[in-house]
């Protein structure tokens, strides 16, 4: 019974490896390296790597700015609610407020063409899940998140909030359309 | 010296208890399973609800009941059981006195207090923010104070232990160095001190600020401070039941460390390393910079990672090697073939060292990884990962220990013995396969903390593909299976306690008796082949390697046909 007594060979810092652990332990170094290799790999060569672009906003702010966007490029209302489809050019800044209990507005987009997307909440943590693609980002109330996205596919997406938000959580949920490339109707 | 105080040694075990320490085991080993029981009910409602068919309780009672099973589960279950495990790897292993027992005895009470204090809270509805209570939602007063009494306890508990091993040193009970299980226990203890500390700094704050005392807490830095406690405690766990996995092997198998060095420096790496660990739950939040997110979620370049997977090889390679000194020296696993899977403290050890490699290891550094978080972040594959690291790895362990501890400690036969015989089976594979469903609903994107994926009631409700109901039903059915694993193992532990047959004591002294010297034994190299004293083990690490090297790949394959990012 030796591990739970005190080691027999007092000076056990000077006992030889086994062959088993040394050659085990060089192995798990080299695939601990290589991993850690390789999300420095996909920084350069990626085509996914989550911007850390953010600063700091009030809601007041924020609102503001996504109001701007939204009277400019609302293309037509949706759902009962009347929320705004805002359909912004390519390359150009959009905006997306996280709040009790919704994504708004809904956005319009073009595959294949980036935007500068700024997230933010109004009130507690929300999260971005965007469906069936499954990206997965944290909206925190005060920071102004700016993503930049270059959707690859068309059709209708879901923003499905997934950080527990109070009891209408399971109903905040948002929708981002994309539209297929002309000549790529998918 | 203390002389008011006696020592009896366990006939079965040669162990030897002072009756404080065993009162003071007792009593947090027995706090810890009355929460792993409260817990364990209140995993029927959240079962049940996630059960897209059955969908039981209302939204807000599931709030409510998820926030306390998390609580009651990962916090009080678990840290009740640890501070029994420090007082046991001091005082027993140690074989002398517990230092101020009337303080232990304070730990204790404020533990309960605190513990009872957020329960309450949490039951009476007005605190249902799950428990991680992220600001700036606000919880009762109660809740934060509940935990910052705790945490207060338990840190009191860690210096009592503290103190046990100068005491031990101080009155020359052993010789030499500790037992390698009571490094691994130091290792928990000065992990839980810094963490404890990162709980204290960023709960104070919030709890003030729900008296109205402090205007604003803010929310990335609550989130970023707040995993420094909530996932070092997670390190708490590891290194603890890493260390019952030795205590296990030894016992079991009279099996010694394959290499005190190359153990206690794995047990050192996480001491070292495990304090960046905060980082990696916070890779998809805006903020912080890449740097920082890289080299924080890699522990610094893995070495924690790499730590764990030192001590998966030589936790099976100890029991190999002693299996093979045996005689099982047949072939790659003969040693394997022959071990005690009757033995529910070897099984629910085993049981628990595959699925904590297999299935918590490796999706754990999946998505640990900077840019793959994305694919996973509160996705219920999260809860996927963390029921395979702290229910199979560490309740299982603890599970398997308490075996061990009925007779020698609580001086109790097990009452069923057949039964305890298959609840690590039941419990432990259950598992596994509900760990396996939730990881393959949240690939699949299905939310974590989400009471209907029906969206019932939204004004642009998403249809979850078929395959994600289906997974989400197995959930449920798998969950319903490891609850009533888990109900056998109150059943068992707690019949036991009451109506098992006593053991028959014999000594007990005054005074105690120090651990002999042992004589130094051959190196274990006369066993295995080309020249591995545990060929068998080295196997099953490749195939481990294999699984982790084709996930992770898989994942970054699955990241690249995403939508652009940048
Ligand atoms: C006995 C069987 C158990 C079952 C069936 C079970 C089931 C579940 C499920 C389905 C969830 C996820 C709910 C959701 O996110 O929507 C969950 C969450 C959780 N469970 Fe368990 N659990 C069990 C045991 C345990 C144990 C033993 C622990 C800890 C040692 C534990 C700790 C947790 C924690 C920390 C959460 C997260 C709560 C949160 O998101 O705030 N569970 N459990
Ligand atoms: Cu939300
Ligand atoms: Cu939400």
């Amino acid at each position: 019974m030796s591990a739970i007594l005190p080691p027999t060979e007092r000076l056990w810092w000077k006992h030889p490896l086994d062959r088993v652990e040394g050659t085990w332990i060089a192995i798990a170094f080299v695939w601990c390296m290589i991993m850690f290799f390789m999300m420095i790999y996909w920084h350069m060569y990626g085509k996914q790597n989550l911007s850390t672009e953010t600063y700091k906003t009030t809601s007041e702010q924020f609102a503001a700015k996504a109001q701007a966007v939204v009277d400019k490029y609302t293309v037509r209302v949706e759902t009962d609610f009347q929320t705004p489809v805002v359909a912004p050019p390519p390359g150009s800044d959009v905006y997306m407020i996280a709040r009790l209990w919704n994504f708004w507005p809904i956005l319009e987009l073009q595959q294949g063409q980036t935007y500068r997307l700024h997230l933010t909440s109004m009130d507690y943590n929300h999260g971005f899940s965007l469906q069936p693609a499954n990206i997965n980002i944290q909206v925190v109330p005060g920071y102004e998140h700016v993503v930049t996205v270059t959707p690859n596919q068309s059709g209708t997406y879901s923003v499905v909030c997934n950080e527990f938000c109070g009891i209408g959580h399971h109903t905040m949920v948002g929708r981002i359309y994309v539209k297929a490339e002309a000549g790529n109707v998918q | 010296m203390s002389n008011n105080t006696t020592y009896r040694t366990c006939p079965r075990s040669g162990l030897q208890f002072e009756s404080q320490a065993e009162k003071l085991v007792i009593a947090n080993a027995v706090a810890g399973v009355i929460f792993l029981l409260i817990g364990g009910i209140l995993a029927i409602g959240i079962v049940l609800t996630r059960w897209p068919s059955v969908h039981w309780l209302e939204a807000a009672t599931f709030y409510q009941v998820l926030t306390a099973h998390g609580l009651d589960m990962l916090v009080y279950w678990i840290i009740f059981f640890e501070i029994a495990v420090l007082y046991f790897c001091s005082s027993t292993l140690l074989r002398c006195r517990i230092a101020t027992p009337k303080i232990a005895w304070l730990a204790f009470a404020l533990m309960v207090i605190g513990s009872v204090m957020n329960n309450y809270a949490v039951y009476d509805g007005a605190s249902s923010v799950m428990m991680t209570s992220y600001v700036p939602m606000m919880a009762a007063p109660s809740f934060y104070l509940g935990l910052i009494l705790f945490a207060v306890g338990a840190l009191i508990a860690c210096f009592v232990f503290f103190g046990t091993l100068v005491v031990a040193k101080r009155e020359k009970t052993y010789q030499g160095s500790v037992p390698l299980v009571t490094f691994g226990a130091i290792t928990a203890a000065i992990i839980a001190v810094f963490t404890i500390a990162s709980g204290a700094i960023i709960l104070i704050p919030t709890w003030m600020q729900s008296m109205g005392w402090v205007e604003h807490v803010d929310p990335l830095i609550y989130r970023v401070i707040w995993w420094a406690f909530g996932h070092s405690s997670q390190q708490i766990n590891v290194a603890a039941h890493i260390s019952i996995w030795y205590l296990v092997a030894a016992v079991v198998f009279g099996a010694k460390p394959m290499s005190e060095r190359v153990s206690r420096g794995a047990f050192l790496l996480y001491i070292v390393f495990l304090q960046l660990a905060s980082a990696h739950h916070i890779l998809s939040d805006p903020g912080m910079s890449v740097e920082w997110k890289v080299l924080n979620t890699s522990y610094f370049m893995y070495f924690a990672v790499l730590a764990s997977m030192i001590h998966g090889l030589t936790i099976p390679g100890a029991m190999e090697v002693a299996q093979r000194a045996k005689g099982y020296n047949k072939g790659l696993f003969e040693w394997l073939r022959k071990a005690p899977w009757g033995n529910p403290s070897f099984s629910g050890v085993f049981i628990s060292i595959i699925g904590f490699g297999f299935l918590g290891g490796i999706s754990g550094v999946m998505m640990g990884t900077e840019q793959l978080n994305m694919i996973i972040h509160n996705t219920i594959y999260v809860p996927g990962h963390f029921h395979a690291t702290v229910v199979i790895g560490t309740t299982l362990s603890f599970m398997a220990l308490t075996y061990f501890l009925i007779p020698v400690l609580f001086k109790r036969e097990i009452i069923n013995p057949t039964l305890a015989k298959w609840q690590p089976y039941l419990f432990g594979l259950s598992m596994y396969f509900f760990c396996l469903v939730m990881m393959g609903a949240g690939t699949l994107g299905v939310s974590r903390r989400h009471w209907d994926m029906a969206f019932s009631g939204a004004a642009l409700a998403y249809e979850w593909p078929g395959a994600a109901y289906l997974m989400m039903g197995l959930v449920g059915i798998a969950g319903i299976a490891a609850i009533v694993g888990g109900a056998l193992y109150i059943y068992l532990t707690v019949g036991s306690l009451l109506w098992g047959k006593r053991v028959a004591q014999t000594k007990i002294s005054s005074e105690p008796t120090p651990i002999p010297v042992g004589a130094p034994s051959a190196a274990a190299q006369s066993y295995g082949s080309l020249g591995f004293a545990a060929p068998g083990t080295f196997v099953l690490a490749m195939i481990f390697l294999a699984a982790f090297v084709l996930y992770y790949f898989i994942n970054w394959k699955y990241l690249s046909t995403l939508w652009g990012l940048s």
